[in-house]
């Protein structure tokens, strides 16, 4: 192990250090600028130090209002979460053997992945105009956020399930179980890490999601789509601090993901793989 | 009873899935095309079979400017985000030996993909804007007299802004190429006295472009239909396809729209095939 690391490491290194700072340096701004003095802008330097703005947030007052969004966005989530989940794991299920059709199933999902965001934005649109259907954040939004998320959260359950073993269903059938049993009591608690995981996944592409939202919200705005409006009119530190409230929500919510996951998987025998 | 179950059992599992895509994704997307032939009369469009919405786009030099400025924005942006997720991603697989660093560096890299684009774009405010940090440095160091508006709202600001949300759809499929590499045909290399260029032009290189090609798709799709960032960073001035798409549902232009829409549809699924072509991506999935 003490081998001499070559020049390239370090050059590499410094590349993917460099990349890093690109990734994180201009969040990390507009998180100390959330906590600018009651007198600064939306540039440095710190003019002092306070929580103004992000107690501004909270108010209802001439920028807007904020809760309400936060919380719809947060339902919107929830249902996209739950949606997405369940469907996935139950076409995950069926994928385990082929059947006719199956790959165009799989095509299509992967064309939803990579349809550019404004045809599907624009699609939904004409589709429930031209049918006299009202663009809710409920109906025509949740249909668009599961148009990204469910691509993402197939192709996760398709790999799991590809190294799933399937000695453990066969045991619980030759114990006399039912499939729903064998599902309940066998698949499920095995798979559970996972579905953590595609859960969490889902969650944060649904509630940060804005391109496919953008035209069909409805009248109802979601949190992203209240933060873009934002940008146009709103020239205070404010913005920073919706901002930074935001992401550190999204944190908030891939930390516990990956903390259940981890519980879980060290919880689950040993090994659920055929390996 | 169970043998009619078993394999009407798979498409009672994918039917959700398949309704939301049949409702959400194919309808639409027919709609499009039908409404694209569909007629409008400055207020509301009207069913009709003609092509003034294609001729439209193909007669006029803004368009065709429009058009050009999409794809001069998807070959920078592809160009850079490869010239830059490669690197990373090498480093990644193959300069990281403890697995445990392997994934901490690499969620390192992923977090930010899952915070919101719109506020990941305002971010560069504070470094790009008038009173940003690079004009003040710039000033400071007295290369400019005064502040360069050109930084944000230019097409560099755009350019900038994409690779800072994209790239990472590019260094995550090369990641996965580069760590399935069998590494006994690095050593057999080595050890038949291969360079270590030749290892990387002749084994590693060839062996990734499964992950470049996945990573050029996203790439190409994500900036094809761009018109947030568009919109955002360059403050209306740079133009976009998408960005127009988004201007003409702005003043009900439903059947223009949808016309472009199309053109942008096939213009893009033509560049997905011509990047399937070069590889065999089946065998990353």
């Amino acid at each position: 192990m003490p081998q001499k690391r070559p020049l390239s490491f370090y050059i590499l290194g410094a590349f993917f250090s460099l990349f890093v700072l690109f990734l994180y340096g201009p969040m990390s701004a507009i998180f100390l600028l959330s906590f600018q003095g009651e007198e600064g802008n939306l540039t440095f330097p710190m003019r002092g130090f306070s929580f103004y703005w992000i107690q501004s947030v909270f108010g209802e007052q001439r920028i807007g209002e904020f809760v309400t969004p936060f919380l719809r966005s947060l339902t919107l989530g929830l249902i996209v979460t739950l949606l997405s989940v369940a469907f996935s794991v139950m076409a995950g299920m069926a994928f385990r053997r082929k059947f006719t059709g199956s790959r165009f199933i799989f095509y299509l999902t992967i064309t939803s992945l990579i349809v550019p965001s404004i045809l599907v934005s624009l699609g939904i649109g004409i589709f429930f105009n031209v049918l006299g259907w009202d663009v809710q954040w409920y109906s025509s939004a949740l249909g668009g956020h599961l148009t990204w998320t469910l691509p993402f959260a197939f192709l996760i359950m398709v790999g799991v399930f590809n190294r799933f073993n399937p000695a453990y269903e066969e045991a619980s059938r030759d114990l006399g179980a039912s499939d729903f049993q064998t599902f309940g009591q066998i698949v499920l608690p095995l798979i559970a890490p996972s579905l953590i995981g595609v859960g969490m996944l889902s969650f944060t592409l649904s509630y940060d999601e804005f391109n496919r939202t953008s035209l069909i919200s409805g009248e109802n705005n979601t949190l992203p789509l209240e933060i873009f409006g934002m940008t146009t009119n709103v020239t205070s530190p404010a913005l920073y601090a919706l901002g930074t409230l935001t992401t550190l929500f999204s944190f908030a919510i891939i930390g516990a993901g990956l903390a259940t996951f981890q519980a879980l998987k060290s919880s689950a025998p040993p090994s659920n793989s055929k390996n | 009873m169970l043998k009619i179950w078993k394999p009407l059992q798979n498409y009672l599992l994918v039917a959700p899935q398949f309704l939301v895509f049949l409702l959400f994704l194919v309808f639409p997307i027919l709609t499009i095309v039908v409404v694209s032939f569909w007629e409008f009369n400055g207020y509301a469009m009207t069913p009709a079979l003609i092509f003034e919405n294609y001729r439209s786009i193909f007669t006029s030099s803004v368009y065709l400017s429009t058009y050009l400025n999409t794809f001069k924005f998807v070959a920078i942006v592809w160009i850079l985000a490869f010239a830059i997720a490669y690197p990373v991603a090498y480093f990644l697989a193959f300069h990281i030996q403890s697995l445990k660093w392997q994934v901490i560096l690499f969620v390192v890299c992923t977090i930010p993909f899952f915070t919101s684009n719109v506020i990941r774009m305002i971010s560069w405010i504070p470094f790009l804007g008038r009173e940003g940090l690079l004009n003040q440095l710039l000033m400071h160091l007295n290369l400019v007299q005064e502040p360069v508006e050109l930084f944000l709202f230019s097409d560099f600001a755009v350019v900038l802004a994409m690779l800072h949300l994209y790239t990472l759809f590019m260094v995550v499929p090369i990641f996965n190429s580069l760590v399935r590499i069998d590494r006994n045909l690095i050593t057999a290399a080595l050890d038949s006295g291969a360079a270590s260029w030749q290892v990387f032009k002749e084994i590693i290189f060839p062996l990734s472009l499964p992950g470049v090609a996945i990573g050029s798709i996203f790439i190409v799709t994500l900036v094809m239909g761009e018109f947030t960032t568009v919109r955002l960073m360059s403050g209306g001035q740079a133009s976009s396809v998408g960005y127009a798409i988004r201007n003409q549902i702005g003043s009900l232009q439903y059947p223009q729209a949808a016309a472009n829409a199309v053109i942008l549809l096939i213009i893009t699924l033509m560049m997905v095939f011509a990047i399937l072509r070069t590889v065999d991506i089946r065998k990353e999935l």
